[in-house]
């Protein structure tokens, strides 16, 4: 196998273009309150435990087909969501089950949906790239690559129509960002100044292919040139940088200026879904990030500099183990959805 | 409680596979994420990671083993304050099917076994629920009819939409300030504003994803797409976000949308131009599929189009744009969808069609008229729903049908309609039903070869007295 071309945003180099910060000295980033960083590891654990249950329930065959795990990715869907307000939209792809939970949809509901059973949030019919809630602003959850850009900025578009001041978010993979449809909703969202960020979760890889393999241009944050949409490269292993980013785009796309790139730097512990044996890249190189960057370990690291103790912090793994097992045991014993149900929601 | 540590299935197919590897020894510490073991399958060689954090107790099923089945215990992690004293108390983790090995059996549940197995009993699919179409509205006696071109009564049924709900705006290339490529919109911009009348770059893929998304926000849009040809480029958004996504959200993510534009053939516009989409999206549950003839049907269908709160294709003709019809001159001339309409009643042969192929079916029954052969012509108008009472009952009557289609005659929407006479009619036919279709061919451009490629009057006709045996 040839080795990656040596390129700035390659998998050694991301961190040196970080640090070069494309010329420009980048500013400190601004700390956490107590209460946030505590917000934010509660939030980020939740997932966590949630994703690690989920790949133990499919490795005992109790989830089928496709289940793309977030672990490692985590503090980016919390970060962006401390910016937000009440209103704001989140659409997404198929690594979806992290988004879920930060925009509040309950465990329970998120598992049973991935166990086929009909309380899940799609009554068991869509599962794990298929769920919904409007009540929480969550717009999916979409199984084919990029769909969620167009319909991102389509969100966007009604928000503009409406004439509110609500923000739709639009994340999306280094793989997808070299979708078509990507550079048409580009072109149509500066175009008519909608109010869409578009959050690149860059974590190296689209599925087996590194950026280097895949990109032409592998500094995403610069996707948007073509159409004028600003944008910025963000260490998505750290939840404050992220609010911070999350904070500039959203001032940026609620006062009417149009949409922002945001690329996140990331990384995935496990493979593209269940099913990949992860084998274009090394151990080695997985266990550096996270031994060097996990992101929550980040936050647990500054809590307990700032005097809190391993107890507490093990409270709050506690309490979020229990909230995720309680999820299992109902997403287990929650009967399947009515054979009538096969004929339902067809149509309204 | 100790936690055993089972067999994973590390593909869907998965069923048994080699431990090949431990990576940690009994005794050694254990944290969330940490790779214990590692197991060969038939199709790669995988890593297992614990999820549980403590020490390893116990392995179970010793390194080189092999066809280990999925659920198998293989090992125990005890917990913080736990010791190998405690390791007789392991309980299973969580498992749905009875184990070969001998861990005591979880508390019973009502829940099925899990998805995996395919199920123990084979349950019998319930019956599909049968809608039934409702008929056309009366038109109070002394209604004025106004005679208008398809073109007018498109716009006017999008006007009258757009002043009756402020959700509704329409988007397309040159939908806007060239007033529609095919005039269809034509006053629309001046008196709605560019606010709700909008111009799109040539990217259907893009902008026919924008109007899905709007359509979840709540909103109604109707995309125009120049013709139906460039919906190829869009027909992801189409299928797999507009058709399907009500279902898959379990009845909550709806998405009133109409696309429409012209669909088929037009004049001398060749292969790329020229194909009827009919087939293609008349198959897809979560769609409704119109195909309108008469001025009077385009204006009432595309308002029942607008209104309905699912995706809805209009599939229009360019070449039926300056046709005239009568339209009733009411505030609110509303058709339902699903309803088939018999325009010319006969008891011979039944001849069923829709949008430009009932331009040859009418013409086709003068011509059988003279010879004294009275058809029956129905206008499909919708073929998705499509109202198989309507032909069956007809077919009943007339014991020989015969269906007309522009498009292509392999997988067509006639091989559907056969299919249906043959499954609810088969006793009343006293001939095959024939099919009047397009050629197996991409559209030419020469004027002749265009004119054979596409049915005919005589086709029609000839097919019609073949299944009367005249």
């Amino acid at each position: 196998m040839a080795a990656p071309k040596k390129n700035p945003a390659s998998e050694k180099g991301q961190d040196k273009a970080q640090e070069k910060g494309n010329g420009a000295k980048k500013p400190p980033i601004p700390e956490l309150t107590r209460d946030e960083e505590l917000k934010a590891l509660r939030d980020m654990l939740l997932i966590r435990r949630f994703e690690e249950k989920a790949g133990q329930l499919y490795g005992m065959g109790a989830i089928g087909g496709f289940c793309h795990l977030y672990i490692g990715q985590e503090a980016i869907v919390v970060g962006m969501q401390m910016a937000l307000k009440q209103g704001d939209q989140v659409i997404t792809g198929y690594r979806d089950h992290g988004h879920m939970l930060a925009c509040g949809m309950e465990a329970r509901g998120v598992m049973a949906e991935l166990t086929g059973r009909h309380g899940g949030y799609s009554k068991g019919k869509g599962g794990s790239m298929h769920m919904f809630s409007k009540e929480k602003h969550f717009y999916g959850g979409h199984g084919i690559v990029g769909a969620q850009v167009s319909l991102g900025t389509g969100l966007a578009f009604a928000n503009r129509y409406r004439g509110n001041d609500n923000v739709s978010l639009a994340y999306f993979g280094d793989g997808a960002s070299n979708q078509g449809q990507v550079y048409e909703s580009f072109n149509m969202a500066e175009l008519w100044k909608l109010p869409v960020i578009y959050v690149i979760e860059n974590n190296r890889y689209a599925m087996g292919t590194s950026v280097t393999r895949s990109s032409a241009q592998t500094d995403f944050s610069k996707r948007g040139i073509s159409f004028n949409i600003p944008g910025e490269q963000v260490d998505g292993m750290d939840v404050r940088a992220v609010k911070a980013a999350a904070d500039k785009a959203v001032a940026w796309c609620r006062a009417g200026k149009g949409p922002f790139i945001l690329e996140m730097q990331t990384y995935r512990y496990r493979g593209h879904s269940m099913s990949d044996p992860a084998k274009y890249r090394t151990r080695e190189e997985v266990d550096k990030v996270r031994h060097d960057q996990d992101p929550i370990e980040q936050v647990r690291n500054r809590l307990l500099a700032a005097k809190m103790t391993e107890q507490d912090l093990k409270q709050i793994d506690a309490e979020v183990r229990e909230i995720v097992n309680a999820a299992a045991d109902f997403a287990q014993h929650d009967p399947e959805p009515e054979a009538a149900e096969l004929w339902t929601d067809v149509y309204r | 409680m100790p936690i055993q540590v089972l067999m994973p299935a590390l593909s869907p197919t998965m069923e048994k596979g080699n431990l090949s590897k431990w990576l940690k020894k009994e005794g050694e510490t254990i944290k969330s994420g940490d790779v214990i073991a590692e197991i060969e399958t038939d199709k790669a060689t995988m890593e297992v990671e614990a999820t549980d954090e403590g020490t390893l107790g116990k392995i179970l099923i010793p390194e080189g083993t092999a066809d280990v089945a999925v659920n198998t215990p293989i090992a125990t992690i005890l917990a913080d304050g736990e010791s190998a004293a405690d390791l007789g108390k392991a309980a299973p983790a969580k498992q749905e099917k009875a184990a070969e090995s001998a861990a005591p059996a979880e508390a019973k549940s009502e829940a099925p076994a899990e998805a995996k197995s395919g199920g123990g009993e084979e349950k019998k699919a319930p019956a599909a629920p049968k809608a039934a179409a409702e008929p056309d509205p009366e038109v109070p006696e002394g209604t004025e009819m106004v005679t208008m071109t398809i073109r007018e009564a498109l716009r006017d049924a999008m006007a009258e939409e757009m002043r009756r709900d402020p959700d509704v705006f329409i988007m397309g290339e040159e939908v806007a300030e060239y007033q529609g490529a095919y005039k269809v919109t034509q006053g629309l911009l001046q008196e709605f504003g560019a606010k709700r009348v909008i111009d799109t770059p040539i990217t259907e893929h893009g902008f026919a994803g924008v109007g899905v998304g709007a359509a979840m926000a709540g909103l109604k849009p109707i995309v125009e797409f120049m013709t139906f040809n460039f919906a190829m480029q869009a027909i992801d958004q189409i299928i797999n976000s507009a058709a399907k996504t009500l279902y898959m959200s379990g009845g909550q993510m709806g998405c009133s949308i109409v696309f429409r534009g012209p669909n088929g053939a037009a004049a001398r516009v060749a292969a790329q131009h020229s194909q009827d989409y009919s087939a293609w999206y008349s198959q897809i549950p979560g769609l409704k599929v119109i195909a309108p003839f008469s001025a009077a049907d385009y204006k009432g269908l595309l308002k029942s189009a607008i209104r309905d709160p699912n995706p809805v294709i209009f599939l229009e003709n360019e070449m039926l744009y300056g046709h005239s019809g009568p339209v009733p001159k009411l505030d609110d001339y509303v058709i339902p969808i699903g309803k088939a309409r018999i325009v010319r009643p006969g008891s011979h042969v039944t001849v069923v069609s829709w949008s430009n192929g009932m331009s040859y079916a009418l013409k086709a029954a003068d011509e059988l008229a003279k010879e004294g052969i009275e058809a029956e012509v129905i206008d499909l108008r919708t073929l998705r729903p499509l109202d198989t009472d309507t032909i069956i009952a007809s077919v009943k009557k007339t014991g020989r049908a015969v269906t007309v289609e522009e498009g292509w005659q392999q997988s067509g929407v006639g091989a559907e309609i056969a299919a249906r006479i043959m499954e609810h009619a088969f006793d009343y036919l006293d001939a095959p039903v024939a099919r009047v279709s397009g050629k197996d061919v991409p559209m030419p451009y020469a004027a002749n070869l265009e004119k054979l490629a596409l049915p005919s009057v005589a086709e029609v006709v000839e097919a019609a007295k073949a299944v009367c045996y005249k």
